[in-house]
Formats: structure tokens, C-alpha cells, sequence
């Protein structure tokens, strides 16, 4: 069994916490995605599995032992870094045979499984040179070809894509999707991209300033963010805020501003008791916003002007001054607007999300 | 694997790992580092402590010395001999570093630019440094010789000496102190030629065109751009030099040895006579000794300058 | 290039450019033409109107036979040779080794220690030549190779440690990351990644550390005495000059083949030399 554990782990520089007890189960097979701003202790967390940095407190384990005293070498794990640290002294297969040289695996082996994973990875033909002759796409397959050589416990990956281009990224996405689908092994991938992190994890552990805000399927944190913080990071363009304060008004209960009014939906509202008359932030991502027609019911649309429309085919993305701030909705192709229009929005109730304006936890 | 295993409860193993004494980073950067402490220990460390012990003794060569205090450096600061010594060293140093600066900045800013031959231009212009000090000052010996001298000779082509009046290289107070000034300056333009250079390279030639479309000539884009940007590089590049001719040894001791009269003497061709020489080896200790303290002045004077320089 | 006439590029380039060359390149001229000048031409005074210094239609190798015929320059060559690769070996294996761990591991002193280094680096041979002399015959070395071997290292090193340390930081600490992760210890890591990675710089500091030990001077001059254990330098200096006679001829013949040496090893690896120049003032 190779899942992972992370126990109340801490971790101090000199004079920095880095990282300030996180928690963490990572099941056997499972591709856990670490995503948050750069500097909230993600790489830190990863180095610290992979046995490169000192554990300050608490507990790592591999399967059911304790790794915290172990050296890399023994913790059967592999990692991909951002600069793919290919040993530039090396061809590439020795680059992918060092691991098993290392090991003292026989050369019939090594040659095997090299070859193997050069078929896997489409770098068959370029074995023999050294990495510098290697484009950016390719290097990138040798670090993965690197690690999936020793077949270990656990494949750790720090922001692996980020050094290739915007196209090159989506492929190499796909096929380490494909990868994973294929060797099922079980996978710590460390990312500042949301995208990156919907798309690849089978969970996405948010972080925030060394502290896990959130830990989900990524339809989960999409759907039911539990603050305001997860809510704004994952989705894109991201959520939008406005502050409110909540009012009851007969049977029904409204988050207000100056130039909003909306109806809580009755879910929602049930869980408002201890919030009415103070203020909460009001969330809704913007493809929960539409152009508002006869139909949207007055108490479930604002009124907002149009800054910039940005027509991207399937969509238009609308830069808008409402809510007593900047918000932005993704429309229909088909509306037209200008600059300065007035125009109405309508919400998408079951996209309505409320959060303590004080705790930012979600309501 | 191969590790310790232990079993604590619930099923859970704590990793041991094996005994590596290696992967602990202070143990390894200690035997790493002990070759290199212990050679510089007996060879640097312990030859100052007895250069200072020898400085306060009488010793000489083969007879071990009584403790004398500081009756040899009281000796030496009576000494005229040690006053031209000081003089010396300090015009020597001064004169040949400014002339090394602006020489080999020059010489920088001419490699600096794209000509057919650069690189092999760059490799040959390099040689004065690389070639034996010895050597090369024998040549420049030979071309001061009195009698043969080919300088002299050009001079006397072009008219500015005549058939009989040669200058005087060596033999002359102040010629010779010339001499190997120019000696000293032809060794060292390379060095700083080739340093400036390196230091040039990592301006971009934006700002220079930056400059130039601002409307700066080109005397003021070097003064306000190259020269500030280049200076953390020329220090260290000074330092260098001043440590270098302040401590100089075989060009003296090559073309003049300290003469004539003890005109063109420095620290190190003193030292070497008095302790050598004749055997004094207490006095030629505490000579040697005594640039210490002006070269350490000068070093913790300039590390202090660049990091001014850096920090800003 | 320098825009505008071709006036411009004389008065600007060219002409300096040529005065430069011609500063620092004529007394290796100089030296050459000497070797193979025969006495008679050498000994004109300058002001003869026979006095025809920049070429000779009598080339003859008197000088040469001389030189390897009456003295024993051959028996210098070897020995210098010998010091300064055995010097260099010793020299670059401490300094690699330093470099590597001042700049690559974290240890309590690790930045003290490398002021120390640095500040060592910067003590001239110089000032310590006398007491070492007395060391070196404490130590029964005087008069033999090893004091030199021995004693060269004191600068070398320092010079050698520094260069590395800057080529060490250089490289991406990912790659002895990299490595521990796949199975090698520290050590491993260091000598099969890292090590390797450093070989242009490793080469710098050996073409640098193996020039300064050919050419040192003051302790070869006060650690040996017998004429079968002299360094060129050295050698040159005690037996091609008696009193103030000097051979000339001979002289520069030793001068120019005391120096091919260094300008072989030099041309090889013109590069790693600039580097290391550069490498030294940056650090
Ligand atoms: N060796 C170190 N010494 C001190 N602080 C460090 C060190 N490494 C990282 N940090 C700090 O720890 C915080 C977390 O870093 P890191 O885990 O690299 O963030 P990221 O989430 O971007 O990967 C950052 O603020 C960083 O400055
Ligand atoms: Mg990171």
C-alpha cells in the first residue's frame, strides 16, 4: 500500500513559518493536487514527503511507516522539478538509468525498463543525446520518464508544466492524465494554476498562507467552497464578490446593498438565523449571471455598466461596474452591448453562495 | 529496504535509517573541508605565528634568537633604508594602479567591440599576464640594457635622444623606478583588460542606446552609464591589483634588485635581502610583517568601499 | 562597430588598438628574435649605424645548444613540470572539495570559514616566505620538490576554493536533489552529478592554478639551492647571469622556452583561463 500521511506537520525556517499544521490522507493510487498562490508552503509540503527538507513537527508516513527520519534514498519516491533537473552530463537513458544504476539493478533490467518508458513517453529516438539537444516538451517527458523508470511508491511533482508554453501545457496535461490512468501510482502534484488542478486531481488540497483551506473533488470546491478564499481561487474568470448586509423582510430573507437586492434562496436561508442584520459577502460566479429578460424576477437581478465586453466566440466576457464594486459575467455570443450600456443582469440562484464577512467561512 | 526497523503500535513501523554518517550535512562539509583546513593550518596559520614570533626575536639564520620585543620594528622605523622602502611601495602601487585602470579600461572598451580577430586578439593580449614574471622581465631587462638598448635606439630614430645620450634605464634613481613601472603597468593591463571586459559584457547595450537616444554623446554615456554600472567589478579588480604590486617581488628583484641606491627597494625585495640576503632573519620578518597591517588597511578599506558600492 | 568615416575607425580603433598590441606583444618579439641572433649581431650598441634590431638574415641556434647543452634547463623544465602538476593535482582536489561544501551544504561556520578562505586568498606569498623557509627546514624539506609541493598549495587553494564555490553556486541545486532522490547519497551525488556539471570550471581553476605554480618565483628562489633542484625561473636567473654578466642570448632563449609551457597550456584552453579570470573578480 502506498498511501500517504500527513500528520500535524510543521514546518520553520530560521524565521519564517512556512508551513503551520497541515493534515493530509492521501489514498493509495490517488492523484492529490496541491494549488495555491506561490509562497503558501506547497512546494515546502512536497520537499518535506520527499525527505529534502527537515520536518520541523509532526508526522509523514509512506504506506504504514513513518519516513520522517529517512533519507530521499529511502523513501521509494520519485519527482519531477519545475527545471527538470535533467543531469546535463548525461545522455538521456543514462539520464533515465541512473536511478536504477543507483540501485543495482542488473543492465539487462535497466535497459528494459528504459526502453520501456522511452516507448511509453515517445522519446525512443532521442536516447542517445544529451538533454540540451532536447526541445522544452521533450525534456519535460525525460524527467517523467526519469521517475516512472523505478517505479516507486509515490510520483511527487512541483509545477512540472510551468516552464512550457500555453499549448504545450494542455498536452502534457492530457498525457500525465493519461499516465496516471495507465500506471495508477499514487501521485502528489504541487501547482499554482487552478485549471491545472481541476483538471488533474482526483482531489485539490487548496492552501493558503501553510494552511489547507480546503480539500475536495474538484467539483466539490467548485460547488460547495467552504470560505471565501477557495471560492475566489478556483473557477475561472473568478468568482465575483459584493458586500451585503442580511436583511429578514416578512418570510424572506434578502442580502442587500445600495444597488443590490437579492433573495436568499430557502436552503441558504434556513442557515441565516445568526446572520441576520449583519453583513455577509455575497458570491456568484459569473456564469451564474445572464443577460436579464421579462422572466428574472426582480428580486434575483441588479442592475450594472457595461466596462469592457471581451468576445471570445463562445462566450463574452463582461467587465462590469456593480454591486458597489467590479464584477464580471460571461454572456451569450449572441448579446450585443457597448461600453457604458446600463443593463440588467440576471441571477442563477443555485449559484448564490454567502460567506461571514468576519470568518469568511461559507454560510 | 535495508533500515532499521522498529514497531511501535497499531501496526505503524518507524523508518530508522541506516548509519550514514555522510548524509549528515556537517559531518560531510568536515571531512571535505579538512584537507584544505589542515594544508592552509601548517602552511599559512603557523608560518604567521612564527613570522611574528621571528620578528620579536634576534634570530638569525642558524641561530635561534632571544626574545626582544619590538626592537626590530623600533629599529626599522629609524631605519632610512625602510622609509624609501615605504615611499617606494606606496608610489610604486599608486602610480601603476591608476595607469592599469585607465589603460586597461581602454584597452576594455576597444575589445569590447566586434572586429574581425577578436577572440585571437583577446587570447594574445592576454600573455604579458600569463608567461613567467621572471621571464618576461628579463626581456624587458635586455630592452633597457644600457648599451643595446632598443628602446634607446628608437628613441634615437624618432629624434628624441642622441647618439650618445641614452636614457639612463636602470642605472638612474628614478628611471629605474620608472622602469619597473612600466614593467609592472605591461603585466597588469592585461588582467584588467580582460576582468573590465567580462564586467562590460553584463551591461546591455539598451541602456548605452537608451542613452544615445536621449541625446547622450558618447563621453557622457560612458561617464553616466558604462562607468557607474562597471564600478563593482573594477573594484574588485583594483583590489586585486593593489594586493598584487603592493606585495611585488621578482620585477624588482629581476630588473633593479632595490638598486640603484636602494631607489627602487619595496617590502618584499627588503625583506628578502635582510632576511636572505644577509641572513638577518628577524629584520627581514618584521619588514615583511609590516605590510600587513597597511595591507590589511587597504583590504578592509576597499571590501568596505564594494560593498558600499554594491548595496546602493 | 564605430559608425561614421574611415577616419573615425583609424583614430578611434585602430590606431590604439595597434599601439596596445605592439606594447604588450614586443618583448615576447624581442625574446625570440634574441634566441636565434647570433652574438655578433647582438652586441652592436644602439647607436651604430649597424644596429638592426628587428631582424636577423643569420638565424643560428648557438644559443639553444647552449642552453640545453652547458646548462641543465632540460632538468628545470622537468622540474617545474613536475611541481606544478603535482601542485595543481593536490591544489584543485582541496579546492573542489571546499568549494563544494561552502557553497552547496549548510553546516554551523560554513560562512565564516569561507571569509577565512577568501581572506587567505588574499595574503601574498610575500609575506610569509621567511618564516616558511624556516618551516620548510624544520620539516627536512629544504632543497627538494616537496617543499614546493607542499608550499603552493597555500595559495593555490584558496584561489582554487573560490572559483569553485562560484561555479558550484551556479549550478541548480535541483540536480544533487534530483539525484539523492534517485538512490544516491550525498556524497554519490557530489561525485557522479555535481562534480561532473563543474568540469569547465574545475578546468579553469586547473589552467589558473597550474600557470600561478609555474611561475611562482620567491619560494622557489629561497627553498632550493642546488642547481639540479631549481624551477626555470629560478634556474634562469643563477646560472644563465654570473655577476653582472649576463648571457643573453641563452637568456632569452630560456626566457622564451621557459614560457611555451604555459602559453601551450594556455592556448588549449584560452576560454576556461578568461573564465577563470573573470570567475577569480566576480567570486
Ligand atoms: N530555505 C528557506 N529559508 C527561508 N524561507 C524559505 C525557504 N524556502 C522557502 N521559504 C519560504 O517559505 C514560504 C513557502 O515557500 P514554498 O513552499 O516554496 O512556496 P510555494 O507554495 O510557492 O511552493 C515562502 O514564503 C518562502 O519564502
Ligand atoms: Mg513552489
Amino acid at each position: 500500500m502506498s498511501n500517504v500521511t500527513i500528520r500535524h506537520v510543521h514546518k520553520h525556517y530560521a524565521d519564517f513559518h512556512a508551513v503551520k499544521g497541515i493534515s493530509l490522507e492521501i489514498k493509495d493510487k490517488e492523484f492529490v493536487v496541491l494549488v495555491g498562490p506561490s509562497g503558501c508552503g506547497k512546494t515546502t509540503t512536497l520537499r518535506m514527503v520527499a525527505g529534502l527538507e527537515t520536518i520541523t513537527e509532526g508526522d509523514i508516513m509512506i504506506g504504514n511507516k513513518i519516513v520522517n527520519e529517512l533519507p530521499p534514498m529511502d523513501r521509494d519516491i520519485a519527482m519531477v522539478f519545475q527545471n527538470y533537473a535533467l543531469y546535463p552530463h548525461m545522455t538521456i537513458y543514462d539520464n533515465m538509468a541512473f536511478g536504477l544504476k543507483m540501485r543495482k539493478f542488473d543492465k539487462a533490467e535497466i535497459a528494459k525498463r528504459v526502453n520501456n518508458a522511452a516507448d511509453i513517453l515517445d522519446i525512443k529516438e532521442h536516447l542517445s543525446r544529451k538533454p540540451r539537444m532536447l526541445s522544452g516538451g521533450q525534456r519535460q517527458r525525460v524527467a517523467l520518464g526519469r521517475a516512472i523508470v523505478r517505479n516507486p511508491k509515490v510520483f511527487l511533482f512541483d509545477e512540472p508544466l510551468s516552464n512550457l508554453d500555453a499549448k504545450l501545457r494542455v498536452q502534457m496535461r492530457v498525457e500525465l492524465k493519461k499516465l496516471h490512468q495507465r500506471l495508477a501510482t499514487t501521485s502528489i502534484y504541487v501547482t499554482h494554476d487552478q485549471v491545472e488542478a481541476m483538471t488533474l486531481g482526483d482531489r485539490v488540497v487548496v492552501m493558503k498562507d501553510g494552511l489547507i483551506q480546503q480539500v475536495g473533488e474538484p467539483l466539490e470546491l467548485y460547488n460547495n467552497p467552504a470560505n471565501k478564499y477557495v471560492a475566489g481561487f478556483i473557477g475561472s474568470p473568478a468568482m465575483n464578490f459584493a458586500e451585503t448586509v442580511i436583511e429578514q423582510v416578512g418570510n424572506a430573507v434578502y442580502a442587500t446593498n445600495p444597488t443590490m437586492k437579492i433573495r436568499v434562496p430557502e436552503q441558504i436561508a434556513a442557515r441565516m438565523g445568526p446572520h441576520k442584520g449583519k453583513p455577509a459577502t455575497l458570491g456568484i460566479r459569473p456564469e451564474d449571471l445572464h443577460m436579464a429578460t421579462g422572466a428574472d424576477p426582480e428580486e434575483l437581478s441588479f442592475d450594472a455598466v457595461v466596462e469592457v465586453a471581451e468576445q471570445l466566440g463562445s462566450e463574452i466576457i463582461l467587465d462590469l461596474k456593480a454591486g458597489g464594486g467590479a464584477m464580471v459575467a460571461s454572456v451569450e455570443p449572441t448579446v450585443k452591448v457597448k461600453p457604458q450600456q446600463k443593463i440588467r443582469l440576471g441571477i442563477n440562484p443555485r449559484g448564490l453562495r454567502f460567506f461571514d464577512a468576519a470568518t469568511e467561512a461559507a454560510i | 529496504m535495508a533500515t532499521v526497523v522498529s514497531v511501535s503500535d497499531g501496526g505503524i513501523i518507524v523508518g530508522k535509517p541506516k548509519w550514514r554518517p555522510l548524509e549528515n550535512e556537517g559531518n560531510l562539509a568536515l571531512l571535505l573541508l579538512l584537507p584544505t583546513v589542515a594544508l592552509l593550518l601548517m602552511f599559512i596559520a603557523y608560518p604567521f605565528v612564527r613570522g611574528i614570533l621571528l620578528a620579536v626575536t634576534n634570530s638569525k639564520v642558524g641561530v635561534i634568537g632571544d626574545f626582544v620585543g619590538f626592537e626590530n620594528f623600533a629599529r626599522l622605523l629609524k631605519d632610512p633604508i625602510f622609509h624609501a622602502v615605504v615611499y617606494n611601495t606606496f608610489l610604486y602601487t599608486f602610480v601603476t594602479t591608476v595607469f592599469k585602470l585607465i589603460l586597461g579600461l581602454w584597452l576594455a572598451l576597444l575589445l569590447n567591440r566586434d572586429f574581425k580577430f577578436k577572440a585571437f586578439t583577446r587570447a594574445f593580449i592576454l600573455l604579458p599576464f600569463i608567461v613567467p614574471t621572471v621571464l618576461a622581465c628579463f626581456a624587458w631587462k635586455w630592452m633597457f640594457d644600457p648599451t643595446f638598448s632598443v628602446i634607446n635606439w628608437m628613441l634615437f630614430k624618432l629624434g628624441i635622444v642622441a647618439a650618445g645620450a641614452g636614457v639612463n634605464w636602470l642605472g638612474d634613481g628614478d628611471m629605474a623606478m620608472l622602469s619597473i613601472m612600466i614593467v609592472n603597468i605591461w603585466r597588469g593591463v592585461p588582467f584588467f583588460a580582460i576582468s573590465l571586459m567580462a564586467g562590460l559584457q553584463t551591461i546591455s547595450p539598451d541602456l548605452g542606446e537608451a542613452a544615445a537616444i536621449d541625446g547622450a554623446k558618447p563621453l557622457q554615456r560612458f561617464w553616466y552609464i558604462t562607468w557607474p554600472l562597471l564600478m563593482p567589478v573594477t573594484m574588485v579588480v583594483v583590489l586585486f591589483s593593489v594586493i598584487q604590486t603592493f606585495s611585488d617581488f621578482q620585477i624588482v628583484y629581476v630588473m633593479t634588485g632595490g638598486g640603484p641606491a636602494n631607489a627602487t627597494h619595496l617590502f618584499a625585495t627588503y625583506a628578502y635581502q635582510l632576511g636572505i640576503g644577509t641572513g638577518l632573519l628577524s629584520q627581514g620578518a618584521a619588514v615583511s610583517l609590516a605590510m600587513f597591517p597597511l595591507l590589511f588597511a587597504i583590504v578592509i578599506f576597499q571590501l568596505m568601499y564594494i560593498r558600499r558600492v554594491e548595496t546602493r | 562597430m564605430i559608425e561614421g568615416a574611415i577616419w573615425r575607425r583609424w583614430v578611434f580603433f585602430r590606431l590604439p588598438m595597434a599601439i596596445f598590441l605592439i606594447f604588450l606583444l614586443f618583448p615576447f618579439y624581442w625574446m625570440i628574435i634574441t634566441t636565434f641572433r647570433p652574438d655578433g649581431e647582438l652586441y652592436i650598441p644602439w647607436y651604430r649605424a649597424n644596429y638592426k634590431p628587428f631582424w636577423t638574415w643569420n638565424p643560428t641556434t648557438a644559443h639553444l645548444k647552449y642552453l640545453f647543452g652547458e646548462t641543465t634547463f632540460a632538468i628545470w623544465m622537468w622540474n617545474t613540470t613536475f611541481i606544478a602538476v603535482v601542485a595543481t593535482a593536490i591544489s584543485l582536489f582541496c579546492g573542489v572539495l571546499a568549494g563544494y561544501a561552502l557553497s552547496r551544504l549548510n553546516f554551523r561556520g560554513a560562512a565564516l570559514l569561507g571569509t577565512t578562505i577568501f581572506v587567505t586568498y588574499l595574503v601574498p606569498q610575500t609575506l610569509l616566505f621567511i618564516p616558511l623557509s624556516e618551516i620548510i627546514r624544520a620539516y627536512s624539506l629544504g632543497d627538494t620538490p616537496w617543499s614546493l609541493i607542499l608550499s603552493y598549495p597555500t595559495f593555490l587553494i584558496p584561489f582554487c576554493t573560490w572559483l569553485m564555490m562560484g561555479y558550484f553556486k551556479s549550478v541548480p541545486k535541483e540536480l544533487e536533489e534530483c539525484a539523492r532522490i534517485d538512490g544516491a547519497t550525498r556524497w554519490q551525488a557530489m561525485l557522479y552529478i555535481i562534480i561532473p556539471v563543474a568540469v569547465p570550471g574545475i578546468l579553469s581553476a586547473m589552467i589558473f592554478a597550474f600557470t600561478l605554480s609555474w611561475n611562482e618565483f620567491i619560494y622557489a628562489l629561497v627553498f632550493l639551492s642546488s642547481p639540479e633542484q631549481k624551477t626555470v625561473p629560478v634556474g634562469v636567473i643563477s646560472e644563465l647571469v654570473r655577476g653582472d654578466v649576463f648571457f643573453w642570448g641563452p637568456l632569452m632563449a630560456g626566457a622564451l622556452f621557459g614560457s611555451i609551457p604555459v602559453a601551450i597550456a594556455y592556448s588549449f584552453f584560452v576560454e576556461q583561463y578568461v573564465s577563470g579570470v573573470t570567475g577569480s573578480v566576480k567570486g
